[in-house]
């Protein structure tokens, strides 16, 4: 072998090598939590801290389950990121096609308005929503947890982009020309081509909700009607002592998001490298 | 011909569709963007049927405020911070990625680096805060073993600042991979090939054929970063909390100092105020990101 093909080799070995530690790097704190879940209130003090646990139990995750609201929280969170991405794949789609294909005059208008507001972050507005929810009378309720997250500005600008580049004025014409109405070619044409781009809104939207932070701690007064994120963040303030049940309780947290991932993988990956090759 | 243009039923669907949706994106977003910036010029709280108009009165006081004027310098560090962390650790990675690309330990690596990024932020910040954890976390426990004495992380103003930039990264460094590897994929393999006729070593392609034609991508997620980290809260909120439940006070945090503003000392229009500047620094950003694009284009 050539000398510079072994020193290759062994670049490509020490790549790996330096890959896979980064990897585990990544997943240690994870690990971490989870194995902090199945350790004994003795193991959790000892010192140094051991990676996993020597005689796992299921006191701690027993304990969250029954004695806090913990699966109560991630109901709520599951109801609140399911509406939330239905609403943002509904309205997308909706005013994404519209602006995407019809030419009426003020259309140009409002996509540049919708996408000048994309870039505003949701905590710079979110006192005087507060303040509309509060008048409405929907604080502490689903309804006000939604009304910040029914619509989303870059939902609209991808369902648009796609229709301009993926679906051909001609389609749309030679079904007009049949005699099909227009909500027929939106429900029967349109959206079944879109599967694509909308199941990865749907998963953005899905967890853009499910991660919601601020809005939820501030709208969301009522024990039980936490969400996840809102829940355990309130525990932990109030547990600090207890590493065992709040472990247990994060890596439960944990659960529904890491079977979601795995399940929408691809989509999710292709949505957010979607989002980031729009320049 | 184009399609829809003019025609009765089609103008009719346009905007039985589209009215709706405009309805409520203006009710839940123009109108709320609009109210924060009206309500930075006046002093209100929230209760009271009085609200003065006191024009950039809340501004200049911001300018003199020891706790926003905390909060900003730890937030500005905090995000720039994880830029200087994120991007580059994020091209070198994806680099690596990319040079293994179609064989399953990329599909592993991948994976790996990308999941702090979808895991849900206080989890998260809950598994970093036991590893910072000064009596019993694995960090001390590690330092220990090559003589570094046990450090406060999270009780130090200094060291917690730095724990949030760790955590932050961790979270922002799976997203910047990702665009980087998408990025990689788009550039033409006869690129690498004429550098690689020439003679050029894997490190010099990286170094003078993928990062100059990834400028406009590293910008953008430079951008990105920036933003996001701006809006830190929750990693804050969880991190910095203590054990009598006071969130957020060893590291304040512009959203921290803006919602205790506004739901804690009920000065409305000042945490408008507060949300104003957020928002100028996100459009400075964003006007940054385009300058630049438009100047290599």
């Amino acid at each position: 072998m050539r000398p510079s093909a072994k020193r290759a080799r062994a670049l490509n070995w020490a790549g790996d090598a330096a890959l896979v530690v980064v990897s585990l790097g990544m997943l240690l704190p994870l690990v971490f939590l989870v194995s902090n879940a199945f350790k004994t209130p003795a193991e959790l003090l000892r010192w140094p801290p051991s990676v996993m646990p020597d005689a796992p139990t299921l006191d701690n995750i027993a304990g969250v389950l029954t004695g806090t609201p913990l699966v109560r929280w991630i109901g709520n969170s599951l109801l609140f990121a399911v509406l939330s991405s239905c609403s943002i794949v509904v309205t997308s789609t909706v005013a994404g096609y519209v602006l995407g294909k019809f030419h009426l005059p003020g259309l140009g208008l409002v996509f540049a308005v919708i996408l000048a507001t994309a870039v505003v972050p949701f905590e710079v507005y979110m006192i005087p929503l507060y303040l509309n929810v509060q008048a409405a009378g929907l604080l502490d309720s689903t309804g006000g947890l939604l009304a910040g997250y029914l619509v989303m500005s870059f939902g609209i600008f991808l369902v648009r982009q796609y229709v301009v580049s993926s679906i051909p004025d001609e389609l749309l014409e030679a079904a007009r020309l049949d005699g099909a109405g227009e909500w027929w070619i939106f429900l029967r044409i349109v959206v079944p081509l879109m599967r694509g781009p909308l199941g990865a809104l749907a998963v953005i939207a899905f967890f853009q909700a499910w991660t919601a932070f601020a809005w939820p701690l501030v709208v969301m007064t009522g024990k039980d009607h936490y969400t996840l994120e809102v829940g355990l963040a309130l525990f932990q303030t109030g547990f600090t002592v207890d590493v065992g049940r709040l472990s247990a309780a994060a890596a439960v947290a944990l659960v529904p998001s890491a079977l979601f991932f795995s399940l929408m993988r691809r989509n999710f990956v292709s949505g957010i490298a979607g989002s980031g090759g729009r320049e | 011909m184009t399609a829809g243009i003019g025609r009765r039923h089609g103008r009719g669907f346009a905007v039985a569709a589209l009215l709706p949706v405009l309805a409520i994106f203006t009710l839940l977003r123009i109108y709320p963007i609009v109210e924060t910036l009206r309500l930075s010029l006046f002093q209100w709280n929230i209760i009271s049927r009085r609200k003065p108009f006191v024009g950039l009165d809340n501004f200049a006081e911001l300018r003199t405020d020891p706790l926003f004027l905390d909060a900003i310098v730890n937030t500005t560090l905090i995000a720039f911070g994880v830029l200087l962390v994120t991007v580059p650790v994020a091209l070198v990675l994806a680099a690596m990625i990319q040079a293994r690309a179609g064989t399953r330990r990329a599909g592993f690596y991948e994976a790996a680096i990308f999941l702090p990024h979808i895991v849900s932020l206080v989890p998260a910040a809950m598994a970093w805060k036991w590893v910072f954890d000064a009596k019993l976390g694995p960090l001390n426990a590690a330092l220990g073993l090559v003589g570094i004495p046990a450090q406060p992380w999270l009780f130090d103003p200094v060291l917690s600042l730095l724990c949030l930039v760790v955590l932050c990264s961790w979270q922002a460094v799976g997203y910047a991979v990702l665009v980087f590897l998408v990025g990689l994929k788009n550039i033409p393999a006869s690129m690498y090939e004429a550098a690689r006729l020439d003679g050029a070593s894997a490190v010099q392609l990286f170094r003078h054929v993928a990062v100059p034609l990834l400028r406009p991508v590293i910008l953008f997620v430079s951008v990105v970063t920036l933003i996001s980290a701006y809006n830190v809260y929750a990693q804050a909120f969880v991190l910095a909390s203590d054990a009598q439940g006071a969130p957020g006070h060893l590291v304040r945090v512009l959203v921290l100092d803006m919602l205790e503003n506004s739901f804690r000392n009920y000065r409305v229009g000042y945490a408008a105020a507060e949300a104003v500047v957020l928002l100028g620094i996100v459009l400075v950003l964003t006007g940054v990101q385009f300058r630049l694009l438009r100047a290599r284009a």
